[in-house]
């Protein structure tokens, strides 16, 4: 089995759209926590992860300059992160595509986790 | 942990009110984005982290230090409620004054006074409906919209009209007001009508319309627990809700089909609400008001109470029906009157007594009138007649559960080949 990332991301409008209505924002809700229990029981879930804060900084360069987020110049913000367990890339990007965030317009980034083995 | 139904929903009706308790409520539209604020946190967090023991609890307590935030940001309180005065200008009473807004007697409170401004007799009755709907039970305009049928659009202008006339009184209605007497009368009115939505009205969702009904009960309950509000006419519309409310499974099936009285399967009602509508009906009868809802609570309970259409007490329901009239007279009370005048003494009298409304002018476009005498010429075997009343009806038709109904009436017709007695008729027969 090989470690994989998954990057959630989506934009602020779709994020606002999402959670539109109570009722919808329940709904997204229930859709995530169904599809993380399913792959939790499956036992591809390695680290359910952290939601991120949607501000922040950004150091860049040698200057170090620091500019404040929200990131407007980044469509797709990461909202989150999560590491699952997978045979292959094939079979990660198959179990995302059960991510409710892909209904609601946003992406999800699989990124394997380099092995360092020896 | 699973999530109760629809607590979205219920919480965002509760949190903007006690946000409104500290923001005022000129300052809606700003307690309605920390609720949103607060959704989005919980989607993110909960998703990851799972549901918390007391979601509840989670949410309101990320209301409250938004509100906190926010509070601090703008350093001058002036902005905010002139009701809490300057009590948010120090950091010494302002967490404590966020803390009591979100009390549940001050949440409890600050609902009704909210119900009460929505329901303003400036605003048309409508837009009153749309605003509770979606101030207080966290209906979206889309799903009002839905539920009304009408176009999404329409119901952002509705709303979005109730909301600017709330937002220049600054401040929520107060329950000591000289007027609290005629606003709590067009609160309940309210309450009636948006009921009637989910039990009469346009939706063919069966779900939806529970909904409606359910969230109703659930406000008119919330006026029983204050005990300003909860005065006998109060307690006669929570029962007449209750009593009516326990036919909706039998009266709408999954497909949003109607089923009339005569057909409906008495043993799918729910027992449990007939018996909290009888008490309640029972609580009621004090004082020496006698209202609409008292005299419609009573005639439901004598539906809800009978087992089956020839054991009801068609005396009482007409008798009632007459003192309904003598209230406030309408020509679909009139209507309804006659279809128990029918009941008891025969299809004939119930024909005169429909033709002796005083209103048809009124009754022109409502698609019952024509269906009413369809159905009592077809108990008296007069198949032809009968058809072409339900013709005129399905023509008059407003929505889609409506033309259903009666397209299965014309169909019901065209199939009966010899003519149906009356007996056999109201002895129920079940077509779907």
């Amino acid at each position: 089995m090989s470690q994989f990332l998954y990057l959630y991301r989506m934009t602020d409008a779709a994020r606002q759209d999402n959670m539109g209505t109570p009722e919808r924002a329940q709904q997204s809700m229930q859709r995530w926590m169904a599809w993380m229990n399913d792959l939790d029981k499956k036992g591809h879930l390695k680290d359910r992860g952290q939601p991120l804060e949607r501000t922040g900084k950004v150091v860049r360069g040698q200057q170090k300059t620091v500019t404040d987020g929200p990131f407007t110049e980044a469509k797709d913000l990461v909202g989150g992160f999560t590491l699952v367990e997978a045979r292959d890339i094939d079979q990660a990007v198959e179990l995302s595509r059960g991510c409710p965030i892909l209904e609601g317009g946003g992406s999800v980034e699989v990124r394997p986790v380099m092995k360092m083995d020896m | 942990m699973e999530l109760s139904e629809h607590l979205f929903r219920r919480e965002s009706g509760r949190l903007v009110a006690a946000l409104v308790r500290i923001f005022g409520v000129h300052n809606l539209a700003l307690a309605e984005d920390v609720v949103q604020d607060a959704f989005c946190r919980a989607l993110e967090v909960w998703k990851v982290r799972g549901i918390p023991e007391n979601p509840s609890a989670w949410l309101m307590s990320v209301a409250k230090h938004r509100a906190v935030d926010i509070v601090r940001r703008e350093k001058t309180a002036q902005m905010f409620a002139a009701e809490l005065g300057r009590v948010l200008e120090s950091e010494w009473t302002l967490v404590p004054a966020v803390e009591e807004a979100f009390a549940g007697s001050t949440i409890r409170d600050e609902q009704l006074r909210m119900m009460f401004s929505c329901c303003d007799p400036r605003l048309p009755e409508e837009v009153q409906v749309a605003l509770v709907l979606n101030i207080l039970c966290g209906f979206a305009a889309s799903e009002i919209a839905n539920a009304f049928l009408t176009s999404r659009a329409a119901m952002e202008k509705r709303i979005s009209r109730g909301k600017k006339s709330l937002a220049s009184s600054r401040r929520l209605f107060d329950l000591a007001d000289a007027e609290f007497g005629p606003r709590l009368s067009a609160v309940r009115r309210a309450l009636y009508l948006l009921f009637n939505e989910g039990y009469h009205g346009a939706s063919a969702e069966a779900a939806v319309r529970t909904d409606l009904c359910r969230e109703a009960i659930r406000l008119t309950m919330l006026l029983l627990d204050s005990p300003q509000t909860a005065v006998p006419e109060t307690q006669a519309l929570a029962a007449l809700m209750h009593l009516q409310a326990a036919k909706l499974p039998a009266r709408v099936d999954v497909e949003g089909h109607l089923n009339p009285l005569v057909e409906q399967d008495r043993s799918l009602w729910d027992a449990q609400l007939v018996e909290q509508g009888l008490g309640l009906l029972d609580r009621s009868a004090v004082g020496d008001v006698v209202s609409a809802y008292h005299v419609e609570a009573a005639i439901a309970a004598v539906h809800a109470t009978a087992h089956s259409m020839e054991e009801t007490n068609w005396n009482e329901i007409v008798s009632l029906y007459d003192r309904r009239m003598a209230i406030a007279p309408s020509p679909i009370v009139a209507l309804n009157r006659a279809i128990a005048i029918a009941q008891r003494d025969g299809p004939e009298r119930g024909i005169e007594a429909l033709q002796a409304i005083s209103d048809p002018e009124r009754m022109r476009s409502y698609p019952f009138y024509p269906a009413a005498f369809g159905e009592l010429e077809l108990r008296r075997g007069n198949v032809d007649a009968a058809r072409g009343y339900f013709a005129s009806a399905l023509r008059l038709a407003r929505n889609d559960a409506e033309r259903r109904f009666l397209e299965r009436r014309v169909r019901h017709c065209d199939e009966v080949e010899t003519p149906l007695t009356s007996a056999a008729y109201s002895s129920g027969e079940k077509r779907r």
